[in-house]
């Protein structure tokens, strides 16, 4: 019964974060600091660096993917699943509305061409957003290479009219990281020093 | 069956992107647009929407996508809309859920393993590089539509020329005030130049 009082609970702050955060996951991290470790203290700083980190490193929506490890964390299961549930049921109902009427409104000239001139503006922010990235990124010629390889591999998939998905580009990026890193520090753990590098890593996501 | 359809697409999305919302966009815009579920100027005039609404961008695209798709299959019924939309986002959110559970509760030191943080080492710069091809892309699009036909037909210098002034505002904006423009802002500035210049 408590369970449930927690999930509840749970659910309604998530719904918050869910109506009042904008622009995507990375704005809600900040928002889930607030609510979560400074004024609830549901989890301590440093497991919610761990989180980040987690969620970063997971597939799907970060703001999911904190919304379940702090439910759980907190009521189990069942918190992990109203917190999801919570924290996407605003914009399912705000976009559901929207929908009713977005293809409508396209079709006025006028609002054809400001979506002409939000795409310029939406170029630089997905560009933008790239650009943030770099930062998590290990700086060695591999990520380079890396970078530059899916950079081309995109742009000719549009210029050559083939396709194939991301998912194989994604894929392929773990299996060569393992093959090229693994080794390395398998390499590196027979030296002393190797531990201190391991610890960096972690908390690289600051 | 059009709702099993949205709910494996949407599922396989949640399940093979990385990188949060904008890491999602690329295999988002090419499952929808593969699916004729979206044109991919469609994608891009959505995708300011969901910028512009609160909440997990994937999550609000799922919506939209999974509402429009319902109501185009049943003759614009909107209970059918309601029901795309919510079979849709939960495909999208299922595989996060249950990754985490697992990591949560089972293997509680994932980012420990050697293996999983040299696979993440080899997927984050692909990501990196994956977002920014998408934007470079959309921007060729808007500027120069047909160079993927190897023609300079069509060129737009006024839309080179909006992208240009935003990409001023947004980085004097930066400068100036030493952190991003919102989205939002940025959003509305855009619209506007549009009806005014394109």
């Amino acid at each position: 019964m408590n369970k449930l009082k927690d999930a509840l609970k749970l659910f309604a702050i998530f719904f918050k974060i869910g109506l009042f955060t904008f622009g995507g996951g990375y704005a809600m991290i900040s928002v889930i600091t607030h609510e979560i470790v400074e004024k609830r203290k549901y989890i301590s700083n440093a497991e919610f660096s761990d989180l980040v980190a987690i969620a970063e490193s997971t597939p799907g929506p970060i703001a999911i993917n904190s919304a379940t490890y702090i439910g759980y964390r907190k009521a189990g299961v069942l918190g992990a699943i109203f917190s999801s549930i919570g924290v996407c049921l605003p914009s399912l109902i705000i976009i559901f509305l929207i929908s009713l009427f977005f293809t409508d409104i396209l079709k006025y000239t006028l609002v054809q061409k400001a979506f002409r001139g939000i795409q310029c503006g939406v170029s630089i922010l997905v560009f933008m957003a790239g650009v943030k990235l770099l930062k998590n990124i290990e700086k060695n010629w591999i990520s380079y290479t890396l970078i530059a390889l899916s950079v081309l591999v995109m742009l000719s998939m549009k210029f050559f009219s083939y396709s194939f998905s991301t998912i194989f580009i994604v894929l392929f990026g773990a299996v060569l990281g393992i093959a090229v890193y693994l080794p390395k520090e398998k390499k590196a753990e027979n030296r002393p020093i190797a531990q201190d590098s391991d610890k960096k890593e972690g908390g690289d996501t600051e | 069956m059009i709702f099993l359809k949205l709910f494996f697409t949407f599922f396989k999305i949640g399940l093979f992107s990385f990188g949060g919302g904008y890491g999602m966009l690329p295999l988002i815009l090419q499952e929808t647009v593969k699916n004729g579920w979206l044109t991919e100027s469609e994608f891009y005039s959505f995708l300011a929407v969901a910028e512009s609404t609160p909440g997990p961008i994937a999550v609000n695209m799922a919506t939209y996508v999974g509402s429009t798709q319902g109501m185009f299959t049943y003759g614009g019924n909107v209970f059918f809309g309601a029901l795309g939309s919510i079979i849709a986002t939960l495909g999208v959110i299922m595989p996060s859920i249950i990754i985490i559970l697992l990591i949560v509760a089972i293997l509680k030191n994932f980012l420990k393993y050697r293996a999983v943080r040299c696979a993440l080492m080899g997927m984050k710069p692909l990501i990196c590089g994956m977002i920014m091809a998408t934007g470079i892309t959309l921007a060729i699009t808007n500027i120069l539509p047909n160079l993927y036909s190897f023609s300079l037909k069509g060129f737009s210098y006024m839309a080179l020329i909006v992208t240009a002034i935003l990409a001023g505002i947004y980085f004097g904006y930066k400068k100036l005030f030493k952190k991003n423009l919102s989205p939002i802002l940025l959003i509305l500035i855009s619209a506007v130049f549009g009806m005014l210049l394109l």
